[in-house]
């Protein structure tokens, strides 16, 4: 008899369960959610063979602190993301490759030494209920599985005993400085030229008011030439929506739908893998680029 | 019908257009041609007050010169069934909504129940659909100050819209009753009772202003 299960012994700041996303429902108010770096997500699944479409098997997404597991059959494991300690009961283990972990034995995910994020890919990924199509926690509006808790236990699904293989080293880490590409609009007519001007040579930094929602910004305010709202309009992923405080968001995997204030630009989406690892402090620069 | 389309990063386009119901039969018109597969490539279609989001885009640059020549059908009657929500009109902003609407509490519930909406678009919250319908004169403003609770299934107004909260969440709508009609389940297809251009009619049941049916003319006031 097979248990395909792990139990959660520590949670961590944020632990959540992560996907690559719940597609095709922001017409009814639905976050496209799933993991803040999906190349992580995709590299890691890899890594512990999942393959094919089960690259976008579910995992885990911890937040600075990482977190503590216990499964309870042997499993193949990842950690990846932002760099951290891996540990086996109690010995050093391989961080960014594939990790067999016996049945009872306590996989410690260490706190990110830099970036944010680390994540946790499983052989045969966790197999909680799927919601719309995905098994991500949106935590805008609070579907899927709630963030871990300690105790809480996490079915595993079938391990394909593939073994895994990838074809690029692990990412290092976040650099020094995060450049975000972007392209101007759709309401870069509503700022100041000078406005326009600062967005795109001044720097920013990353606000501990951040979260999977939006990276919040500290820096020059964007100065409006029209005031008043705009009409609740679709919003995507990777938006820079400026609220009537002049500082921008960009908009993460859980941002809401549709919103009412206007986007002065949006970021590349391979640019957010890196800005969902950009700690509290982190000097940002947005690029235009056509 | 004059669209204006504008780039949205690099996978997405915003179509804005002249107003609502020009929105609206936009709108049904995407709809149309997805549903007849003559929209490959597009990931989401999210409709709003007056633009339509195209996520997803493989070709936007392609798309982007294609809208401005086609043909959008006008929106017709349609033949659809009306979605039917029982309200208890019994919500704590209904003495002062029919105080900035200028009339009494039974014709406010009366304007409100004999009004045919339309879910313009959702947001804020899955399943949580703006509903338009009502005439201009009667717009409200949002509370001054947002309730940090309320309940699931409040009917409530801000601005030109009608809307009803699927669960409770905070919220700075006018609350004008309640309803136990389920709004979103994730077991249901589709989840949302309120899908973007669906009809919507508030029954009004049981509380002390049922059936407010005087025969004052529509909107009197």
């Amino acid at each position: 008899m097979t248990d395909r299960a792990v139990a959660v012994v520590r949670a961590g700041a944020l632990t959540t369960v992560q996907d690559l996303g719940r597609v095709g429902y922001a017409h009814l108010g639905v976050p496209r959610s799933g993991a803040l770096d999906p190349g992580a997500v995709r590299l890691l699944n890899r890594l512990v063979g999942n393959l094919g479409a089960r690259e976008g098997a579910a995992v885990l997404e911890t937040t600075v602190d990482g977190c503590a597991l216990r499964p309870r059959c042997a499993v193949t494991v990842a950690v990846g993301g932002a760099p951290c300690p891996v540990r086996v009961d109690g010995r050093p283990a391989a961080w960014g490759a594939a990790v067999r972990v016996p049945a009872g034995s306590l996989l410690e995910v260490g706190a990110a030494v830099r970036g944010l994020r680390s994540y946790v890919a499983f052989g045969g990924g966790l197999a909680v209920d799927p919601v719309l199509g995905s098994r991500s926690t949106d935590l805008l509006s609070g579907l899927g599985p709630a963030p871990l808790a300690e105790g809480a236990v996490l079915p595993l699904g079938a391990d394909t005993a593939v073994r895994g293989s990838v074809d690029a080293p692990p990412w290092p880490g976040p650099p020094d400085e995060l450049v975000l590409r972007v392209r101007l609009g759709p309401r870069d007519d509503w700022f100041t030229a000078a406005a326009l001007h600062a967005f795109a040579t001044r720097a920013y930094r990353v606000s501990p008011a951040s979260n999977r929602i939006g990276l919040r910004l500290e820096g020059p305010a964007l100065e409006r030439v029209r005031p008043g709202e705009l009409a609740s309009e679709g919003m995507v992923l990777g938006a820079v929506q400026v609220p009537p405080d002049g500082r921008p968001v960009v908009f993460l995997a859980d941002h809401p739908t549709t919103g009412g204030y206007p986007v002065v630009a949006v970021v590349r989406e391979a640019d957010l893998g890196a800005a969902a690892q950009a700690v509290p402090g982190t000097p940002v620069r947005f690029i235009p680029v056509r | 019908m004059s669209v204006r389309t504008l780039r949205v990063g690099d996978r997405a386009l915003l179509v804005e257009l002249a107003g609502g119901t020009e929105t609206e039969a936009f709108h049904a018109e995407l709809l149309r041609r997805r549903a007849a597969g003559a929209l490959p490539g597009v990931r989401e279609i999210v409709p709003a007050a007056r633009t339509v989001l195209l996520d997803g885009v493989d070709d936007p640059g392609r798309l982007a010169a294609e809208l401005p020549h086609w043909e959008v059908e006008p929106l017709h009657a349609r033949v659809e069934a009306v979605v039917e929500v029982p309200v208890r009109y019994d919500g704590p902003d209904l003495a002062e909504v029919a105080d900035l609407w200028g009339v009494s509490v039974e014709e406010a519930v009366r304007v409100h129940s004999a009004t045919e909406f339309r879910v313009a678009f959702c947001g804020f919250a899955p399943g949580f659909g703006y509903l338009t319908g009502l005439d201009e004169r009667y717009g409200v403003p949002r509370r001054a100050t947002p309730r940090t609770a309320v309940p699931a299934g409040s009917v409530a107004l801000a601005g030109p819209y009608t809307g009803v909260y699927p669960r409770s969440s905070p919220g700075g709508w006018q609350l004008i009753g309640t309803t136990d009609v389920v709004l979103w389940d994730t077991g249901r297809e589709p989840a949302a009772l309120l899908t973007p251009g669906t009809r919507v009619r508030f029954t009004t049941v049981g509380g002390p202003t049922c059936g407010a049916g005087d025969s004052a003319a529509e909107g009197g006031r």
